[in-house]
């Protein structure tokens, strides 16, 4: 049923409708209206659940993490520095395999200190192992939810839903909420083949000596990328469940034939999409929206930019130091191509800035450019810094 | 496995009346001659019997347990870090309660994972009330990196970080007093134990196995590596501890002393640190060790004093009674 929700009243929802037993969470902005919407869910008696308010992210994410171990479907929500506290737990859920579903309520890093949009904190833990998948809008972070877990719990792996803080969370929408059956048919109720039972004792998270490590890094790796076939197949059955569409891996928008492209991750994708309806006058673009970042897809990259000259990758992170995160992982991804596309590497909307449609222009205005860039902040206002730092 | 038993089947009440020394923790794990935190881990999981679930820190005990791809756990068992083991506990509680099933929770750490580094995660998993037997291995330092000073090491002592030299005798602060500060969350249960005392580690778990709520136990557990003594005295060492009044073995309900192990005799804190190398600054021929070694005594003196450990009345299960059956001592269990 469509409704007029806010993206944090959906997502807590949604988290009811897949039926988690144990829930741990941290308050810390902007995830804050996704817990709180789920406390209220509990204290109504809408669905059953264990709601822990632990007293840091850290544990936030151990009890879920043991929970998890223990057998049960369970959920967590952050952002920010308290993904960045909980990183920690975040690698070893990873590494014990244990399937478990969060949602990024994306918001920058400290110092300086911002409560605002963009993708560092998630960007910062991308190698814990976690299969990531980022959100356009909330019917699409709606549905990547429900998906996360039969992602999650078929691969072993932890699946974290990355939707913009503020653009997303708090923004008023209509989304459609699915019905419980829909739902229940998608996640039947969940076994877990590892789970903790003192019927069945196993030994879980011991010391590994150099003669396995190796070799458990190695699977780790191969399972997140045999876990694409996986999100293919849950955005299909949900889709075939639900009747929406969003997509698996990505989703290419526009001319099959255009030479340039534009590629971002998360809710810029929506502006650039409008921009792109509001000036045909710029030529034919193809619009191409990563979703699923971890793992990072280099098969159907490399397709959706088949026939590309430029690609312009828009991302709202950067490495410091390093130059766009995103943006390097294409090029590495694309150099294997015969016709390898210039990609001009940009991070935009950091720490909140406004992301305006006129960012397309600006991004199609740089492939003009003699040579790439290798990296810019795009909407960086230079003159706001002394010369030193420009 | 051909001939797996369908794990549904199994009765744990049966199982626990055919294994009345049920063993959650079995022989050929590699930890060091004579330490204590094998035998106090042996200890509780026998009286705690199979329907048990671990959650373990990062430690000596983790590390010494399990090298993969062998265990030497019998019941469910898992490590995932050092700081948050409260916290993985209490989500294997709160699983376990939403799935129906009765087994109960253990968190075994070291003084370090539960006195300094985990200790904010423990605070949170006794405050929310989890249903779980917290157990800390207390070798009064970071034994597996070294012996590195922790919060517990006592005052005085040395350890690699708290070395004694021409401007230091060992550790300059005291040890925290932690069952305090745990009692001070007006938990249902909090008890002191030492290795020393098989039978009052047995009855104490089994106390804390029938409280439906957060309990917690430390158990004083030598580590001749880390303390400098002989591999054979550890329980000798241990004992001591308790008999000179350094180690209170107490019990307390909601924040109050409802128990105190006596000590017939106190005897001088000398006693116990002549054998070990941790202390043996303190007797070398200067003012400072001097001074040093009357410091630990009133710290002794100060616990007699505020624990009663003298008691009111002879009891049989003191300090000198209690596990010693070759003196005619008595068991609890």
């Amino acid at each position: 049923m469509r409704q007029a929700l806010e993206g944090s009243q959906a997502i807590a929802q949604t988290v009811a409708l897949c039926r988690p037993q144990v829930i741990a969470a941290y308050p810390i902005t902007p995830q804050t209206h996704i817990v709180e919407n789920i406390a209220k869910l509990v204290a109504d008696d809408k669905f059953e659940c264990d709601f822990v308010s632990v007293e840091s992210e850290f544990s936030a994410a151990s009890v879920v993490l043991g929970a998890a171990a223990a057998g049960s479907r369970t959920y967590t929500a952050s952002a920010s520095q308290g993904i960045l506290l909980m990183s920690e737990v975040l690698y070893n859920i990873a590494g014990l395999r244990i399937p478990v579903v969060m949602t990024c309520a994306n918001r920058a890093l400290s110092a300086p200190l911002s409560i605002w949009n963009d993708q560092q904190d998630s960007m910062a833990v991308r190698d814990a192992g976690w299969i990531q998948l980022y959100c356009a809008d909330n019917q699409e972070a709606v549905d990547t939810t429900i998906q996360a877990y039969r992602i999650a719990e078929r691969t072993e792996l932890p699946v974290m839903v990355c939707m913009d803080g503020f653009t997303l969370t708090h923004t008023l929408e209509p989304i459609d909420i699915p019905e419980q059956a829909q739902v229940d048919e998608f996640l039947p109720p969940y076994t877990f083949s590892r789970a903790l039972d003192s019927r069945n004792p196993i030994t879980v998270g011991t010391l590994v000596s150099p003669d396995y490590y190796p070799e458990a890094r190695h699977a780790h790796h191969q399972a997140l990328l045999n876990a694409q076939d996986e999100i293919i197949r849950a955005h299909e059955d949900w889709s075939a469940i639900s009747g929406r569409s969003c997509c698996g891996l990505l989703r290419t928008e526009g001319d099959a034939d255009a030479k340039i492209g534009i590629l971002t991750l998360g809710s810029v994708f929506g502006t650039l999409y409008e921009a792109r309806a509001a000036h045909p006058e710029l030529g034919p673009v193809r619009l191409i929206k990563l979703r699923a970042f971890r793992p990072f897809p280099v098969a159907a990259i490399q397709e959706a930019c088949a026939g590309l000259t430029d690609l312009v990758v828009l991302e709202r992170a950067l490495s410091p130091g390093g130059g766009g995160i995103v943006g390097n992982e294409m090029r590495a991804a694309l150099a294997e191509l015969p016709d390898a596309p210039r990609v001009h590497s940009y991070a935009v909307g950091l720490g909140g800035r406004d992301v305006p449609l006129d960012i397309y222009a600006r991004a199609l205005a740089a492939v003009d450019a003699p040579t790439p860039e290798r990296f810019a902040v795009l909407d960086a206002e230079l003159e706001k810094l002394p010369a030193a730092d420009r | 496995m051909t001939d797996k038993t369908d794990s549904k089947d199994i009765d744990i009440a049966r199982l626990r009346e055919h294994q009345p020394r049920f063993q959650g923790i079995t022989s050929g794990h590699r930890a060091c001659l004579g330490c204590g935190e094998a035998l106090a881990a042996r200890l509780v999981t026998e009286a705690a019997g199979p329907d048990v679930a671990i959650a373990n820190a990062t430690g000596c005990l983790e590390i010494f347990t399990t090298p993969w791809p062998e265990s030497s756990w019998r019941v469910p068992w898992m490590h995932s870090l050092f700081e948050n083991t409260g916290a993985i506990a209490a989500g294997m509680e709160a699983a376990f309660k939403m799935q129906g099933k009765s087994t109960k929770v253990l968190a075994f750490a070291g003084d370090g994972g539960t006195f300094d580094i985990g200790f904010q995660a423990l605070s949170g998993m006794i405050e929310r009330g989890h249903n779980v037997l917290y157990v800390c291995f207390d070798n009064e330092a970071y034994m597996n990196t070294g012996i590195q000073r922790s919060s517990s090491t006592p005052h005085a002592a040395m350890t690699t970080t708290s070395p004694p030299g021409k401007a230091r005798m060992g550790k300059r602060h005291l040890k925290k007093d932690i069952i305090s500060i745990v009692a001070a969350h007006h938990i249902p249960y909090a008890a002191t134990a030492s290795v020393a005392y098989p039978s009052d580690i047995r009855k104490k778990v089994r106390r804390a196995m029938d409280i439906e709520g957060p309990t917690f136990l430390v158990i004083h557990s030598p580590c001749p590596l880390g303390w400098g003594h002989e591999a054979d005295i550890s329980i000798e060492v241990a004992r001591l501890a308790v008999q000179t009044g350094l180690m209170p073995v107490i019990e307390l309900e909601r924040g109050e002393v409802t128990g105190v192990m006596p000590v017939r005799e106190p005897r001088p804190v000398l006693d116990y640190l002549r054998p070990q190398g941790r202390f043996r600054h303190l007797f070398a021929d200067n003012p400072k060790a001097r001074e040093e070694l009357e410091h630990i005594q009133a710290l002794a003196d100060h616990n007699i004093e505020v624990y009663n450990l003298r008691g009111e009345i002879a009891d049989r299960m003191d300090s000198e009674g209690a596990d010693t059956v070759r003196r005619g001592g008595m068991r609890w269990a």
